[in-house]
């Protein structure tokens, strides 16, 4: 076991890092589907605009002004966002996970195309900002910084989000809303203001991490699939709607992810979609999700 | 005076069913009406169409004189309470968390006062709903009712797989809401604890209203029971 850790800490690390940038995306896209059963497939055309911002405001030679920059711009975009995706699913309410798919998928192919036409088909690169940008020895391996500096804010956001949902009043009105909307509305609650609110929250959180994953992902066409995948998985392992099951379901994904690129690089796709069968096949309901019932 | 709540002709079903045929019903300050009723007769989907949670197709519901708004939360505010069929708790918050989301405005009901009226909640207050046994969670949901400090309260079979003592309770309440003026619209299968809490007893049937008569006249016609009910 230590000889296995030794030569895959990397590996292990890379896949925290991973990880909580997982936990970012894929904790607004659990609770919105959780919450108001409306899939947002558009969350990975929110990434894909904080890393298009990212690339633009920061490029490749990165200042902490330009770096903090661009993560307050792609939140903003990110808050209109989800307030407008919030506007354009409403009527969609009531109907098929179908029509939502393809109405939000549309809008992702809209935005997809837009940052093409704007930014071209290159992939570009975003840089660490100073201080951040070199690398650390870890148990004899150089190990990028800003990988470290990146599980250190995504701990914290876990921790912040997690405070949020579980430990305030407005958390206990959206683990409410989850667990039965109607019923928050027989007591008096707006609950499509709770829902614009959780909405534009969580497609703030999804730009900010294109930001923040932009010196590992950068920024390229296709990436939204990619990180809309990886959530998508992260959601349906971790449960509905679960504050909790998006955490430990993004940290699981990740390391899955890492490890298996680098212990099995010819499978590692067949290791993550495995990993997700197993869970769908044992726990139907994902490792947090109840039926009908949702936990942060 | 008129009455607090009228319903005229109310219709309502879910996709290409009706459900609710026409449905006039008059509800005074401080009353308590038995809605009584086979199975599939009704009853609930009036409760959850009164509520705005199934939507009405045609029909008027005036509340104090002033038509109901549609939308579910501006019913509640309106002054419109549900304690409806299997209590649909959050089963993740707490008793107290339930009981903060629940209050609104500014009448007797408060936390402190729904638990000196509960005091078997006060105990579990940290608990999740999940946790509570049954009983609990009927005078929960009953608490969350009544922190909105409401005009009219709906109460769907709160009796429902629950001990005696536990009816009793339930009892209680709904004589201490009629004694402060707040009539109560009570669908029991129990008929024991709507002939204890109400003064009058409506029927239904496919859809609308059939019979309705005063308590007394209702026990006192054993033939009319058993003809709409099935029962003695």
């Amino acid at each position: 076991m230590g000889d296995w850790l030794d030569a895959n800490l990397v590996g292990v690390v890379n896949g925290f890092a991973i990880g909580f940038l997982l936990f970012i995306v894929a904790v607004g896209l659990s609770l919105v589907f959780g919450m108001m059963d409306v899939l947002n497939l558009a969350h990975g055309a929110l990434f894909l605009t904080g890393a298009y911002v990212g690339a633009a405001v920061v490029g490749g030679d990165a200042s902490w002004g330009g770096f903090l920059g661009a993560l307050g711009l792609a939140a903003g975009l990110g808050l209109a966002g989800g307030v407008l995706l919030s506007a354009l699913t409403e009527p969609l309410r009531r109907r098929s996970h179908l029509d939502q798919a393809l109405l939000t998928l549309g809008v992702t192919l809209v935005v997809a195309e837009l940052l093409v036409i704007a930014y071209g088909d290159d992939p570009l690169s975003v840089g660490a900002p100073p201080g951040l940008d070199g690398s650390v020895p870890v148990l004899g391996a150089a190990y990028p910084v800003y990988r470290l500096a990146l599980i250190g804010v995504g701990a914290l956001l876990a921790v912040a989000v997690f405070v949020l949902v579980e430990r305030t009043d407005m958390g206990a009105l959206i683990r409410a809303t989850v667990a039965d909307r109607d019923m928050v509305a027989a007591i008096g609650v707006d609950n499509r203001l709770v829902r614009v609110r959780v909405f534009a929250a969580g497609s703030m959180l999804a730009a900010t991490a294109g930001v923040l994953g932009g010196p590992i992902y950068g920024a390229r066409p296709g990436l939204d699939a990619t990180i809309l995948i990886l959530a998508l998985v992260v959601v349906v392992v971790g449960g509905l709607g679960s504050v909790r099951g998006a955490l430990v379901g993004a940290l699981l994904i990740g390391q899955v992810d890492s490890l298996g690129r680098s212990l099995l690089p010819d499978a590692a796709p067949f290791v993550l979609f495995g990993s997700l069968a197993l869970v769908l096949v044992l726990r139907p309901q994902g490792l947090f999700g109840g039926r009908g019932v949702a936990r942060a | 005076m008129t009455a607090l709540l009228e319903v005229r002709a109310l219709c309502a079903g879910y996709a290409g069913s009706q459900v609710l045929d026409g449905v006039d019903l008059d509800l005074e300050r401080g009353s308590g009406l038995g809605l009584l009723g086979r199975n599939g007769a009704g009853k609930s989907t009036l409760v959850l169409t009164l509520m705005g949670l199934v939507p009405a197709t045609s029909g008027t519901v005036r509340l104090d004189g002033a038509p109901l708004p549609r939308r579910p939360h501006l019913v509640a505010r309106a002054g419109v309470a549900v304690v409806p069929q299997g209590r649909r708790l959050w089963p993740p918050l707490t008793v107290a968390e339930h009981l903060r989301l629940a209050h609104r405005g500014t009448g007797t009901w408060t936390p402190a006062t729904v638990l000196d009226l509960l005091p078997q909640l006060a105990a579990r207050r940290h608990q999740p709903a999940a946790h509570l046994s049954g009983g609990e969670q009927q005078m929960l949901a009953i608490a969350r009712a009544l922190l909105t400090n409401p005009r009219l309260v709906l109460l769907d079979e709160p009796s429902d797989g629950l001990a005696p003592a536990v009816v009793d309770t339930i009892a209680e309440v709904v004589l201490r809401l009629r004694a402060e003026g707040v009539p109560v619209l009570l669908v029991e299968q129990d008929l024991r604890l709507a002939f204890t809490v109400c003064d009058e007893i409506a029927v239904m049937e496919r859809g609308t209203i059939v019979h309705r008569a005063a308590t007394a006249a209702f026990r006192a016609d054993p033939a009319t029971a058993h003809r709409l009910l099935g029962v003695a």
